[in-house]
């Protein structure tokens, strides 16, 4: 977190980027690493929901029940609660519970459950055919999973990644809240708490060029990955 | 070689078990084509996924060259299938990979070293003419060739069966010849057993060495596919038949429905049969065909008599069987329905049996 000598009056335009940079920076590393640990945890278990689900590969309706029912209360908490809520277990697992460390723990976890059904969903959508040709070829399962299931869904979950992304660059802002740090603090801090508009609009135009990006890039990538669309409009 | 005996599927468990194919026994002989027909829900998908054993038979056995096949476990499913090739109903190819990384993808399976498998990919393309398609992805391709893809990649393994679902459902009459044409060609290459499924009969008859009809799971009837042409009693033979509209009969004459009964009818079987009688016969429709060498057909006539005997009695000395019709002039061919099964006979005993069947095989 930043160290600033915080003035009465707003911030002038002049010391905007030495306190808009760090938290900047802030957000980036708690959404950085809030994405690796959603993209390692929650691309294999939306794979295993999607497969112990009825007509999956490894169909297990008592598990897939359990399962979904777990992510959908870890969806169904609005993120603010989630938080609040989990803080004897972010303290266990970081020993703090204020700071970048302790919201990733829930932003992780939240994002988790999210990124799960992103998942699911996708594979979803990959006709069910697929999955017979890859049985017929004499795929394994993690074959079938991997080369069939997962490659054909990759343009959809990368379109899901988008808006995850997005949705995680939100929560770090209310993450912001419980001292994260980050843009989100700032606005809250220096924008709502002491009405310096300067710095509100400054955050508001970073946050909605960084979405504009990520949504950019997330359709550039869905684009890539789609044969028909990279090759149709060139 | 393909035998299937007392093969028995059924879905769900309880009041709401549904037995798909009922103690049905079946046989392929090495180098045939046997084309599966029926109605929507025989079960005749069911029928190809007990062989390759996507699915699990309920009870009965599925050998295929010598090896039973139902009682394996998964992983040597695995290698089994391997040398069953499997053609599915079109828009089965992955949208991401390319003609030649679809075709791969039996090979990536088996571990084979990417140049071997360039190499077999190479030789694949080139096998059902597409050489020049090697990079394209599924989108880019027609339906036909798409169909051809999907040729290729059931026989990367080099397969000593082949499987085909609906293989030609949804390309137009062009496009099924030369698929059906590229599949006896590699039957003959290649000397594949193949089990040919489709609703078309016309595909059939191009396609098929014999022919066998799964009504309620079981097979009612089959035979070669000459033996059924010339037959005028078999109801698979005679909706084996191209029967399209014909033309109105004139007045003072009789609608008759004639086939070619044996396979030696003569050219000039009109001639003979209108000398015979002495009288009119018109020629309101015929569809006539070389098929395995063998002329056969059918024909719609207005014969200017009402003796019914001495009528069929000419046809017969032609190796013509006939019926009246005294319908209304048919509409486009009559197809493989319920209605028509009922009529036939075969069904005698053949009900869908629900639940139960579990304990009565077992
Ligand atoms: N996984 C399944 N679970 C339950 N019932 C099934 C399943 N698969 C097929 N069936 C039922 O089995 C019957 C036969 O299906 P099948 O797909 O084998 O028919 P088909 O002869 O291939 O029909 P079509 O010509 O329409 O393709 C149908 O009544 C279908 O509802
Ligand atoms: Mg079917």
């Amino acid at each position: 977190m930043s160290a600033v000598i915080l003035p009465r009056a707003d911030v002038p335009l002049a010391d905007l980027p030495a306190l808009l940079l760090p938290a900047y920076g802030e957000t980036v590393t708690m959404v950085g690493i809030v994405m690796v640990v959603v993209l390692v945890v929650g691309t294999p278990l939306g794979v295993l929901l999607h497969n112990v689900a009825p007509g999956g590969l490894y169909e297990r309706p008592a598990l897939h029940a359990v399962l979904s029912w777990i992510i959908s209360i870890g969806r169904s908490l609005p993120f603010l609660i989630l938080m609040a809520a989990i803080v004897p277990f972010t303290r266990f697992i970081t020993g703090t519970n204020i700071g970048i460390a302790a919201a990733v723990v829930p932003m992780s976890l939240a994002g988790i459950a999210f990124f799960t059904r992103i998942v699911e969903n996708a594979l979803r959508s990959v006709p069910p055919s697929i999955v017979q040709v890859a049985r017929a070829a004499g795929g394994s399962n993690l074959q079938i999973m991997r080369s069939a299931q997962f490659s054909e869904a990759i343009p959809a979950v990368i379109g899901g990644l988008t808006i995850q992304v997005i949705a995680m660059i939100e929560y770090s802002a209310i993450a912001g809240t419980i001292g994260a740090g980050g843009i989100g603090y700032v606005a809250v801090t220096y924008g709502y708490q002491r009405f310096d508009n300067t710095v509100m609009l400054a955050t508001i135009v970073i946050l909605v060029v960084t979405v504009a990006v990520v949504q950019i890039a997330g359709d550039r990538l869905v684009r890539l990955t789609t044969p028909q669309k990279r090759l149709q409009h060139t | 070689m393909i035998t299937l005996r007392q093969l028995t599927k059924t879905y769900g468990r309880g009041g709401t078990a549904v037995t798909v194919l009922d103690r049905l026994d079946f046989e392929v002989p090495t180098g045939r084509i046997a084309a599966v027909v029926g109605p929507s829900g025989a079960g005749k998908s069911t029928l190809a996924q007990c062989i390759n054993l996507l699915e699990r038979p309920t009870s009965g056995s599925v050998v295929v060259n010598g090896e039973e096949l139902s009682g394996l476990p998964e992983k040597r499913l695995r290698e089994a299938r391997r040398r069953i090739g499997t053609v599915f109903q079109s828009s089965s190819l992955l949208s991401r990979r390319t003609a030649a990384e679809n075709i791969a993808l039996p090979l990536e399976y088996l571990g084979v070293t990417p140049n071997e498998a360039r190499a077999r990919v190479a030789e694949l393309l080139d096998r059902v003419g597409l050489a020049d398609k090697a990079g394209h992805y599924p989108f880019q391709l027609s339906g036909g060739q798409a169909q051809r893809v999907g040729i290729a990649r059931a026989l990367a393994l080099r397969p000593s069966i082949l499987l085909a679902d609906e293989a030609t459902s949804g390309l137009d009459p062009d496009t099924t010849r030369s698929v059906v044409g590229l599949i006896r060609q590699l039957r003959d290459d290649l000397d594949l057993t193949v089990v040919f499924i489709t609703h078309e009969m016309d595909t059939v008859r191009q396609v098929a060495d014999t022919v066998a009809r799964l009504d309620h799971g079981r097979i009612v009837e089959q035979g070669t596919l000459v033996e059924l042409l010339t037959s005028h009693e078999s109801q698979l033979g005679r909706s084996l038949q191209p029967r399209r509209g014909h033309a109105g009969p004139e007045a003072g004459t009789r609608t008759w429905f004639v086939t070619y009964d044996s396979t030696v009818v003569p050219g000039d079987w009109i001639q003979r049969v209108t000398a015979d009688l002495g009288t009119a016969v018109h020629l309101l429709g015929a569809s006539v065909e070389t098929v395995h060498g063998v002329n056969t057909g059918s024909a719609t006539l207005g014969i200017g008599t009402d003796d019914d005997a001495r009528v069929a009695a000419a046809l017969a000395r032609c190796g013509l069987s006939g019926t009246p019709d005294d319908g209304p002039p048919l509409g486009p061919r009559a197809s493989l329905g319920s209605a028509d099964a009922v009529s036939g006979g075969f069904l005698a005993g053949a009900g869908r049996v629900r639940t139960g069947t579990l304990e009565d095989v077992a």
